[in-house]
Formats: structure tokens, C-alpha cells, sequence
């Protein structure tokens, strides 16, 4: 279905980014059609390699996925975070549950119905929002990056009028993707485990155990707060039958417990709402933000697993070297190679642990701003429901 | 009303009567029981219509075929010991006490209840006041607790055995305070026998608890996991509810076998509870049976109010039922929620009641179908008089000479035999009708109680869980903005 934002929200605050104006990215209009999103992308900037200060183009998610490819194949990136591609977006279930509430249940009433359809209404547009929020941080986050801004395909992306054809990957493609990531790990694997292979740097050995330990974590304290949002809107979903058979109950009375049923069931109704807020908070504030810095740290990982593999080149460089050496051949290429790996691995590792104490920072704050906002809003919804609960249970004592 | 009072030679009375009277039709409540005065003299009059079947569990109604229209009243006001019915107790008390005492067979039958009931009228009166200031709402002191739910036994066998605690300053009960140990099957036995005594005269006996064949599975083998601790929770729960209901149910707390149920320390086995026994197999049948008869019996419904309250409770009935499925998700979600935030989930208590309720209705509507079924017989007996009428007047007209005069008699007698049937159904089924009426007015009153009671409860659990959630968060907050 064709869902338009036109109104322009504020981008997702799971990020903290550093004001920079001289490249302004943003998404300013989301198109939903059937099974693509097209996002438009609006870039406000004075920098001299544009044609125009003000320019915007359409871009599809591949597109996205395209670019943060090129940046993650690009050695000169070796040494940095490379942002986490956003999200795939995905409707399914929203357009699944939608589709089974049309299939209609005959004991449902019309005023349920159209109450669930407005919560489901309201589902999709969330997820839209958010896909909408993750593309947008992913680009702002390059945007602000002093490096990565420069990237030519990064111009490319956001100014190029037309299509970049990049189709989606075919199965091909994404089995080589996948195995990639096995051959990856299996490295890794075999590197950490390479004996001689000593962590020079005490600062990069304790990231790496401390990463390590925080992904598994955040990926679990991901999947808990997934859960619990997910509870809570059930539990907020639940309200509408029951607000509809109290009232029903309550019209049919005819003796003192109409009034209560009748109070009940409006009860109900604004506990859901609120319910239904609680749900959506957390899943903002805490959610998303937990799902984002897993992506992000997996990202940090990803450095630090570029780190070693330079490390590890080094040290066979060395070897080959000293081998060389001995043998009193090739010293030369040995020898150059082994300047190549060093001054690599060293400029991997300064510009790693300047980003991994950025990555922290920029965590620490995140995760500070958003908990404070989580806090106060749980305060206040408890509070409302707290209220409008001492309210009817007064009305319900005070009857006969 | 035929003036001939003719109490039928013991053992004489006519095999027709027997099987008439058979088959459920019971048209004294057991109270009766109360009255009994000398156990040591049953009148004559009263045992053949005594419908000695296997399966009675409990006494059944004395005398059907007296005519005297002050035994009829006497009967009637037995049944009434606890009604608040001012009209009766002039009836009463201008009545020197009858010469024919009703007697119950339950001194026949069961030699146990004959040792309490042998004080019965002296505490007759007593406690009929006292139950009358409570059906009021003066005093109503009995308080019921079931508790200490115990693993007796091993295996297959084993069962768990409640603690059911009494405290009450009646003086129908011998002590102020006082506990027996009970099994489920016990409590199903007490239902039983209140069912067959009470439900067909018209009073709304609360229903017992289910059974769960799955969860005792588990409990006897032994399994000391969360669910069935819960289990054996929610079963005590629900048999305390179950009882405080019944205390509360005037007419029924007179009842001996309550009494008995709550006070000696030995009960014999209640075997026909059993799920699988010829006694539950006879109750499916008896069901079944009782199903299609709803379905054929058309009944003319000359009383707007009992329409009316039965289309009542219909709706309710159906009303509930979707409110209970829906309570159910809802519990259903907030365990879900709390087994996730660790938090604790109360909704289930409304489900309990709801689940109550739907079965409380249940009897209500049971209870309207007997109405039926009396009014039914009612039918019968006037369309059986009709026809004998029409026999004898037609032999009239005939004019065969010697067989006439005897042929003559034994219509006579079969007509008077069955005008008397007419009146009593007719006199039963406005009984029944009235009985049903008070007793939907209590159930109503009741009801409302139960539910503002706990609701109320409900959501003042919430508003505690809420609060309890604000001082996390407000602990929460300062330790968020600490972080750095």
C-alpha cells in the first residue's frame, strides 16, 4: 500500500553525531509501493565537488546495502567502523496480521475490529517510521565521519540523478556472501589461535575480550527487550476484547453492576492505550538501541578482526623475511613487503583505537540519553495508569 | 382435595405408585430430615412412597400420597426453614405439631445421620432464627477455610488431602471451631448429594470444582515442579470458593450432610465420584437423556418473569464465556510479560471467578430446566386424568351389567388417584417456580457482591503493581544519569 511521510522526523536519537554542516544528509519523503520502499534522499552541502548545494535522488534499499559494500571492500577503510547497513525492511508480519484480521472472526465486534485494525494501522506505520530512521542514521553517521564523507561512491550515491542498478544479489551472490563470512570466522579462529601471535597492545586486547563479551551480551539484553515489548503490546492488544465484552456485559445489566462494568470497560480501553504507549517506548528507546549497537559493535568487531589479519600478514611477513634473510634470497621484496605489512598494520591500529574510543564515547552517551528517556516515560505512564485505576476504583466504591 | 385421608397399608400400596414415584421424582426437599422427631417410629404412611434406590445419596421426600392439607403445609414449611417467608410462620405456629410427624427414610438408610438429626427439633428453632437473621445480613457467622494441601499416599493412589477449617458461632454445629480433612472426592460426594436433594425442588446449588485428570496425574507422580504446585493452589482455592458459596446458600447449610462434610472426622468414600465408575457412566446417560428431553419439551410459558430471567441468563452465560477467553489471553500475555521483566501477574484471579461464574450459571440454567421438567409431569398426570374421565364416561354410556360395577370402582379410583396427581403437580410446579424465583433474587444479590468484591481487588492490585513499578523507575533514573 502507498504510505507516504511527508513531514520530516527528526532522525533516530540512537545515535550521537557530531554537528557538522558542510554535508547535510537526509531523508526527506518514504514511498511505500507493494514490496520496495523508496527512500528520497535530500543532501544539503557546500562542498566544491557538488554541482549543486541543494540536491535529492531516489534510492532503494539495495542501493544502500550497495554502498555500505564499497565501503567495507575498500582497503583504505581497513581501520575504521564501517556503520552498520540498515535493516532490510520488513512488512510481513505487520502484513500478515492485517490480512488475518480481514479474514474477520465473526464473534468480533465492529468496534473491536476497528480498533484492531487502527493498532495495526498504527503497527505498520512504526515499522515504516523506523525503517525510515535506520536508512537515514546510516547515511548521516557517513556524512559525519571525516573520512568516510569523502568517498567517491558516497557522492555517487547521494548525488547520481539516476538508478544505480544495483540489483539485489542473486542466490549466487549471497551464498558467496554467506560463505565469505564462514571463511571469516574460521580465520579469525585460526589467528587468535596462532601461537607466536602476541596482542602488542595491551589497550587492543582488552577491546577485543571486552567486545567480544558485549556482543553476546547486547545481542541476549536484545532479544529479552524484544520479548518484553512484545508482551507488552499483546497485553495491550488483549484490552480491546476485553473492554468490548465488559461493555456488552454492562449494557445488559440492569442492576448495579452496569455501572461497574460499563466504568470497567472504559478502564480497560485507556489502559491499553497506554499499554500500548509503554510498548512503544521501550521499543524505541530501549530496542532499537540495543539492536543498533549490536550491529555496531559486530562492526567494531569486524575492525578488529581487520586489525589482526594485518597483524597476522605482519608477522608471516617478518618470517618470510628472517627466511629470506638466511637463505640470502629475495631479500628485497621480502624485505619491501615487510615494510608494506608493518606501516599497514600500524596505521590500522592508530586510526582503530581512535575509532574504538569514539565508538565508546559515542555508546556511553547514546545509551545514557536514551535510558534517562526510557526511565522517565515508564514514570509517567505508571503514574497515568496509576491515576486513572485510583479513579475507577473511587467511582466503583462509592456506588451502592 | 379428596377429605379422605387414607394412609396406605404398609407394603400394600399398589406397584403403580412405586414406579411412578421412582425415577427422580422428589418432590420434598430433605429438610424434611430436620424435623424428625422419633426415629424409632416410622409412620407406616410414609414408606411406600419412599423411593429406596441404589443410588440416592441422600434421603429422599417422605410422603406423596397423604392428603391432609396440613401435612402438605407442615411438608412445605419444613422445606422453608430458612426462607425468610413471614407467611409461613403463622401456618406454623397456629398448627399444633401434626399427628403424623413426616418422617425421613433416612433413618432406614443411613444410620450415620440418624445420631445428628436426633436433637434436630430442639435446635430446629434455634437455628432457623439464627439462619433467618442471616439470610437478612445480621449475623451470618461460619467462616470456611480450606488449606494444608497433603500428599497421602504413593503412586497411582496417592491423593492430596485439604484442611478444611470451620469457625462459627452457629449452635446448629456442636463446637465453635473445628477442621477435618478432606479429599477431592469428598467435596464432589458433598456436591452430589446436595444436586440430587436440592437442585430438582428448584434452589441453585453452587457448583464443585473440576476435575483434572492431567494435573492430579502429575501431582501423584510425584512431580515437585511449579506447575503443579500451582495446580494443588488453584484446586484449594477453588474448593474454598466452593464451599464458602455453599455456606452461604441458607437452605443448604441446614443440610445434614453438610454438616457432616465439615464436621466428622470420618467420611465414608464417595466411589460414584469417579470419573470412570458405573455411577459417572449412569450420570452421562442420565445427561444425554436430560438433553434431548430439552429439546422436546415445549413448554407453555404462562410467566413472563421466568422467560425474561432465562433469556438473562443466556446472555450472561455467553457474555461471560468471551470474557473469560479473553481473561485467559490476558493472563496468558502477563505471564509472558512477567516470566520476561520478572514481575508478578494477577489477572489470574478474575479468571477464577469468571470461570465460577460460567459454571454457577450453569446450575442456575439447570435449575430452570428441572421447573420444566416438573411442570412437564404436571402435563402428564392432567392429560393421564383426562383420559381415565373419558373412560369412565364412556363406560357409563355402555351398558354392560355385570362387570360394570367393578370396572366402575377401579376407574373411580384411578381417576381420584390421578385428580390427586394433577393437584400435586400442579402445587409442585408453583413450589418449584417460587422456590426458583428467591433463589435467583439471592443468586442476583450474590453475584453483584462477588464481582464489585473482586474487582475492586483486582484493580487495586494493579494500582500496587504500578506503584511498585514507579519506585523502580524513580530508583532507576538517577543510577541512568550516572552513567558516563
Amino acid at each position: 500500500m502507498p504510505l507516504n511521510i511527508i513531514p520530516h522526523q527528526p532522525s533516530c536519537a540512537s545515535v550521537d553525531l557530531q554537528g557538522d554542516s558542510s554535508l547535510q544528509v537526509e531523508i526527506s519523503d518514504a514511498v511505500s509501493e507493494r514490496d520496495k520502499v523508496k527512500f528520497t534522499v535530500q543532501t544539503k552541502s557546500c562542498l566544491p565537488h557538488f554541482a549543486q548545494t541543494e540536491f535529492s535522488v531516489v534510492r532503494q534499499h539495495e542501493e544502500f546495502i550497495w554502498l555500505h559494500d564499497a565501503y567495507v571492500e575498500n582497503e583504505e577503510y581497513a581501520g575504521l567502523i564501517i556503520p552498520p547497513a540498515p535493516p532490510r525492511p520488513d512488512f510481513e508480519a505487520s502484513r500478515e496480521k492485517l490480512q488475518k484480521l480481514g479474514e474477520g472472526d465473526s464473534s468480533v465486534t465492529r468496534e473491536e475490529f476497528a480498533k484492531m485494525k487502527q493498532e495495526l494501522e498504527a503497527e505498520y506505520l512504526a515499522i515504516f517510521k523506523k525503517t525510515v530512521a535506520m536508512h537515514e542514521v546510516f547515511l548521516q553517521r557517513l556524512a559525519a565521519h571525516p573520512t568516510l564523507r569523502r568517498d567517491h561512491n558516497f557522492f555517487v550515491f547521494l548525488e547520481y540523478g539516476q538508478d544505480l542498478s544495483v540489483r539485489g544479489k542473486n542466490r549466487k551472490e549471497l551464498l558467496g556472501g554467506f560463505l565469505r563470512n564462514i571463511v571469516k570466522s574460521a580465520d579469525e579462529a585460526l589467528i587468535t589461535g596462532m601461537s607466536g601471535l602476541k596482542e602488542v597492545d595491551d589497550f587492543f586486547e582488552h577491546e577485543r575480550t571486552f567486545l567480544l563479551e558485549y556482543h553476546t551480551r547486547i545481542r541476549d539484553a536484545c532479544l529479552r527487550a524484544d520479548r518484553v515489548m512484545r508482551a507488552h503490546k499483546c497485553l495491550a492488544d488483549d484490552y480491546i476484547p476485553i473492554s468490548a465484552a465488559l461493555s456488552s456485559l454492562g449494557t445488559q445489566e440492569v442492576n448495579q453492576l452496569r455501572t461497574s462494568f460499563l466504568k470497567l470497560a472504559e478502564l480497560f480501553e485507556r489502559l491499553r492505550k497506554l499499554e500500548g504507549r509503554v510498548a512503544s517506548d521501550e521499543d524505541l528507546k530501549l530496542s532499537d538501541m540495543l539492536r543498533y549497537y549490536m550491529r555496531d559493535s559486530q562492526a567494531a568487531k569486524d575492525l578488529l578482526y581487520r586489525r589482526l589479519r594485518a597483524l597476522a600478514d605482519y608477522e608471516n611477513a617478518n618470517k618470510a623475511l628472517d627466511k629470506a634473510r638466511t637463505r640470502n634470497r629475495e631479500v628485497r621484496p621480502a624485505e619491501s613487503h615487510q615494510q608494506l605489512c608493518c606501516q599497514r598494520f600500524e596505521r590500522l591500529s592508530d586510526s582503530a583505537k581512535q575509532e574504538l574510543m569514539d565508538f565508546k564515547s559515542r555508546r556511553v552517551s547514546s545509551f545514557r540519553k536514551n535510558l534517562i528517556e526510557l526511565a522517565e516515560l515508564e514514570l509517567k505512564h505508571a503514574k497515568a495508569s496509576t491515576l486513572i485505576l485510583r479513579n475507577t476504583l473511587v467511582a466503583l466504591k462509592g456506588e451502592p | 382435595m379428596a377429605a379422605e385421608r387414607e394412609p396406605p397399608p404398609l407394603g400394600d400400596g399398589k406397584p403403580t405408585d412405586f414406579e411412578d414415584l421412582e425415577d427422580g421424582e422428589d418432590l420434598f426437599t430433605s429438610t424434611v430430615s430436620t424435623l424428625e422427631s422419633s426415629p424409632s417410629s416410622p409412620e407406616p404412611a410414609s414408606l411406600p412412597a419412599e423411593d429406596i434406590s441404589a443410588n440416592s445419596n441422600g434421603p429422599k421426600p417422605a410422603e406423596v400420597v397423604l392428603d391432609d392439607d396440613r401435612e402438605d403445609l407442615f411438608a412445605e414449611a419444613t422445606e422453608e426453614v430458612s426462607l425468610d417467608s413471614p407467611e409461613r410462620e403463622p401456618i406454623l405456629s397456629s398448627e399444633p405439631s401434626p399427628a403424623v410427624t413426616p418422617v425421613t427414610p433416612t433413618t432406614l438408610i443411613a444410620p450415620r445421620i440418624e445420631s445428628k438429626s436426633m436433637s434436630a427439633p430442639v435446635i430446629f428453632d434455634r437455628s432457623r432464627e439464627e439462619i433467618e437473621e442471616a439470610a437478612n445480613g445480621d449475623i451470618f457467622d461460619i467462616e470456611i477455610g480450606v488449606s494444608d494441601p497433603e500428599k497421602v499416599g504413593d503412586g497411582m493412589n496417592a491423593y492430596m488431602a485439604y484442611r478444611v477449617t470451620t469457625k462459627t458461632s452457629l449452635s446448629m454445629f456442636s463446637k465453635s471451631e473445628f477442621s477435618v480433612k478432606r479429599r477431592f472426592s469428598d467435596f464432589l460426594g458433598l456436591h452430589s448429594k446436595l444436586a440430587s436433594k436440592y437442585l430438582h425442588v428448584g434452589y441453585i446449588v453452587p457448583p464443585a470444582p473440576e476435575k483434572s485428570i492431567v494435573g492430579m496425574t502429575k501431582v501423584k507422580v510425584g512431580k515437585e515442579d511449579s506447575s503443579s504446585t500451582e495446580f494443588v493452589e488453584k484446586r484449594r482455592a477453588a474448593l474454598e470458593r466452593y464451599l464458602q458459596r455453599t455456606v452461604k446458600h441458607p437452605t443448604l447449610l441446614q443440610d445434614p450432610d453438610l454438616r457432616q462434610f465439615l464436621e466428622s472426622s470420618e467420611l465414608p468414600r464417595a466411589v460414584n465420584t469417579q470419573a470412570l465408575s458405573g455411577a459417572g457412566i449412569l450420570r452421562m446417560v442420565n445427561k444425554a437423556a436430560d438433553a434431548v428431553n430439552k429439546m422436546t419439551i415445549k413448554m407453555n410459558e404462562s410467566d413472563a418473569w421466568f422467560e425474561e430471567k432465562q433469556q438473562q441468563f443466556e446472555n450472561l452465560d455467553q457474555q461471560l464465556r468471551k470474557l473469560h477467553v479473553s481473561v485467559e489471553a490476558l493472563v496468558c500475555h502477563r505471564k509472558e510479560l512477567s516470566a520476561n521483566t520478572a514481575a508478578f501477574a494477577k489477572s489470574a484471579a478474575m479468571l477464577e471467578l469468571l470461570s465460577d461464574y460460567i459454571r454457577l450459571i450453569a446450575a442456575v440454567k439447570g435449575v430452570f430446566d428441572h421447573r420444566m421438567k416438573c411442570w412437564q409431569k404436571w402435563e402428564d398426570a392432567q392429560i393421564t386424568l383426562l383420559k381415565k374421565r373419558e373412560a369412565e364416561a364412556k363406560m357409563m354410556v355402555a351398558n354392560k351389567p355385570d362387570k360394570i360395577q367393578q370396572a366402575k370402582n377401579e376407574i373411580r379410583e384411578e381417576i381420584e388417584e390421578w385428580e390427586a396427581k394433577v393437584q400435586q403437580g400442579e402445587r409442585d410446579f408453583e413450589q418449584i417456580s417460587k422456590t426458583i424465583r428467591k433463589e435467583v433474587g439471592r443468586f442476583e444479590k450474590e453475584r453483584v457482591k462477588d464481582f464489585k468484591t473482586v474487582i475492586i481487588k483486582y484493580l487495586e492490585s494493579l494500582v500496587q503493581t504500578q506503584q511498585q513499578l514507579i519506585k523502580y523507575w524513580e530508583a532507576f533514573l538517577p543510577e541512568a544519569k550516572a552513567i558516563a
